[in-house]
């Protein structure tokens, strides 16, 4: 049975839901007499996928593929078809999805509504920038193809737009030649900060894809180590060989209780990710799917946090902010309050055609944290600060708990995004962010 | 290359047996009443790698038809070697006990119609000695509830009537596969409250390619429906009119 949360499960909302299962249905707007927003697989963290009180329009049946020209790679489909589904039926054909995040389970329209990004954003840009058009239907019944060159302003208001411009039916969007399922791999241990940028300055010419996962927990002389991940398709000889993905190994059936994540679990986590990450250091060959989504073999890992649900923070600082990453982890280390999943990355200069797109060249700093009272929330509000001071911003896309005065000063276009509104669709971060 | 004729094809549960097929470069003929989903659902397959898909828009309720449904299926792929029928109706139980139409409506489409197709398609099966057709049933038929013993009748009539025929064509080589899906999340079921009992069409789709593939008689899908029908059945039936089932 599916599960309308987030994935932070953080806050709760109560919804109506109504399945969509063609884009060519009629959708009869008026006779919800309450607000809509779409939803496909409910992967964002925080509330862009909520509507307390309203109705959710289930994409999650919008799985057709329309058309696919072998000679460019392009593929237009149905916007509920999951990243998961557009890998299995088009890399047998030597086709990739342009840029992945953390997870195979999002849908091609949720991946347009948070502009998301992956380990090749210093190359690619965000998957927004692969997105060669898509129709948008507006709640007047209006069905309007959007792309660069026609409703060029929705198009850009709908990329990163977080479902509030319409409903984004089906998608066109270029895939990217590879030569099989493998990824050419290296780990590299630091032990500082200066040590990460040293590593990603070298490496990010050389490797498509780059990530450092970093223990933020750890004092002393553990503080600010890391290890440094980077990784090409690998190429012939290497590329050979079939590669079928499996289902996750574990499942969490239930939630945890919610003293599990805790700073000791969180400190012994962090101890042994980097004891294992650091012993392999390659290079090594790995497909792709414990690659891009180790994360993806167990299933329902947030249940893990507990009823309570946990908080994902991503913050971006633009280059001649990331001196200030420091205080960052200063300030996580004082407040006692650990994360486990600590993801750091370089992001390039690729501009997104986005409006509201988050990333942006510079660094950013992905933080995981349960919720346990109102610590982790002060926390974060200092955290925000430092990040508005630097120039910073922090992506909504994984937001439950930002203010609506660090939003705009986060994001100054706000005032031109609210003109693209669909007056019918909302959410609870638009609610929240007083949009 | 499957050659593969699905009646009903735009019900949820077809389609995603579809795209098993057509990943493996099966050929389609698909019928069902709307030519416009019609469209889009043969171009996903092909997009997907059906080898060729032709459509045709027919009413199933019209048994007249049914002869030269089959007759083009069979030309345009150049004989079947599966048949999946996947078309039914559930109406709402409580409108059927005041309404005779309405129940001779779920029987003629659930029951009587299938008759006729799968009759239609027997002497074609039967020539070539091989071959499946696979029929979607329902759980529904295993007993009768008062929540839903029209939609039950029409399928559990349907089993046994397939029931007979398989052991009939078994000896020309030909699988009769009967599916008894239990609670699916698709359009069809989309006015129930779901719980945690209902499976997702992908799942159970995909199912019923391995059960084609593999010629079994009854896939009971999600498996554990197996087990709960086999309490249900061994309830004695004093007992059983007692229980809110």
């Amino acid at each position: 049975m599916k599960r309308y949360e987030s994935w932070g499960r953080f806050p709760r909302a109560a919804h109506s839901v109504f399945a969509l299962n063609w884009h060519s249905q009629e959708i009869d707007f008026p006779r919800f007499t309450n607000k809509v927003l779409a939803f496909g697989l409910g992967r964002s963290y925080g509330d862009v996928c909520l509507n307390d009180g309203g109705t959710l329009l289930d994409t999650e049946g919008l799985r057709h593929l329309i058309a696919f020209d072998p000679a460019e790679g392009i593929v237009d489909c149905e916007a509920g078809i999951t990243l998961a589904e557009l890998l299995e039926i088009f890399l047998p054909k030597g086709w990739f999805a342009p840029v992945l995040p953390g997870t195979r389970h999002v849908t091609v329209g949720g991946a347009i509504a948070n502009d998301i990004h992956g380990k090749n954003h210093h190359r690619a840009g965000t998957f927004g920038c692969h997105v060669l058009g898509f129709e948008l239907l507006r709640s007047t019944g209006e069905r309007l193809f959007c792309s660069p060159d026609q409703n060029a302003e929705l198009f850009r208001a709908t990329i990163g737009g977080l479902g509030l411009t319409g409903l984004i039916l089906w998608v066109r969007l270029r895939l990217k030649a590879v030569s099989g399922p493998w990824m050419q791999v290296e780990h590299l241990p630091f032990s500082s900060l200066k040590e990460f940028f040293e590593f990603s300055r070298d490496s990010d010419s050389r490797y498509e894809y780059t990530v450092a996962w970093v223990d933020c927990v750890s004092g002393g002389g553990k503080a600010g180590r890391g290890v440094f991940i980077r990784g090409n398709h690998a190429a012939g000889k290497q590329a050979q060989g079939e590669w079928k993905s499996k289902p996750a190994f574990l499942r969490i059936p239930a939630d945890a209780p919610g003293f599990l994540i805790n700073r000791c679990s969180v400190r012994l986590l962090n101890e042994i990710y980097y004891q294992l990450q650091s012993a392999k250091r390659g290079p090594f060959t790995m497909p792709y799917g414990p690659f891009f989504f180790p994360l993806d073999s167990v299933e329902d890992w947030n249940r893990l946090y507990g009823k309570a649900g946990f908080l994902q923070y991503q913050v971006v600082l633009p280059e001649d902010g990331s001196a200030r990453l420091k205080e960052f982890f200063e300030k996580i280390s004082n407040s006692g309050l650990g994360s486990f999943l600590a993801v750091l990355k370089h992001f390039g200069p690729k501009r997104s055609p986005g409006l509201m797109s988050f990333p942006k060249a510079g660094v950013t700093l992905a933080l995981d944290f349960p919720i346990r009272g109102r610590k982790v929330f002060d926390l974060l509000n200092a955290l925000d600060e430092i990040a508005a001071a630097a120039g910073g911003s922090v992506y909504p896309g994984k937001d439950a708990r930002m203010s609506p005065g660090h939003f705009r000063k986060f994001f100054p276009q706000w005032q031109e995004f609210t003109k693209y509104f669909d007056p019918a669709f909302s959410s609870d971060f638009k609610k929240r962010m007083l949009l | 290359m499957k050659k593969i004729f699905v009646a009903g094809a735009l019900s949820a549960i077809a389609q995603e047996t579809a795209r098993c097929f057509a990943a493996e470069g099966a050929a389609f003929f698909l019928a069902a009443r709307d030519g416009e989903k019609l469209a889009i659902s043969g171009a996903d397959l092909k997009t997907r790698g059906a080898s060729s898909v032709t459509v045709l828009a027919a009413d199933f309720d019209v048994l007249e038809s049914h002869a030269e449904i089959v007759r083009k299926a069979e030309a345009e792929l150049g004989g079947i070697e599966i048949a999946l029928i996947a078309y039914g109706f559930l109406p709402d139980q409580t409108a059927c006990e005041q309404d005779f139409d309405l129940t001779l409506k779920a029987i003629h489409t659930n029951f009587i119609s299938v008759v006729s197709l799968v009759m239609q398609l027997t002497p074609l099966f039967e020539n070539q000695r091989g071959g499946t057709m696979a029929v979607i049933g329902s759980v529904a038929g295993d007993r009768g509830r008062p929540k839903n013993y029209v939609y039950g009748t029409s399928k559990g009539a349907l089993a046994l009537f397939l029931q007979g025929l398989r052991a009939r064509l078994s000896r020309s080589g030909v699988n009769v596969l009967t599916v008894k899906p239990g609670f699916v999340d698709t359009p069809m079921t989309a006015g129930h409250a779901k719980n945690i009992l209902f499976a997702d069409a992908p799942s159970v789709g995909c199912a019923i390619h391995r059960a084609i593939l593999a010629r079994k008689d009854i896939l009971y899908v999600p498996g554990f429906w197996r087990w709960i029908l086999f309490v249900i059945q061994c309830i004695p039936e004093g007992l059983f009119k007692k229980l809110k089932l």
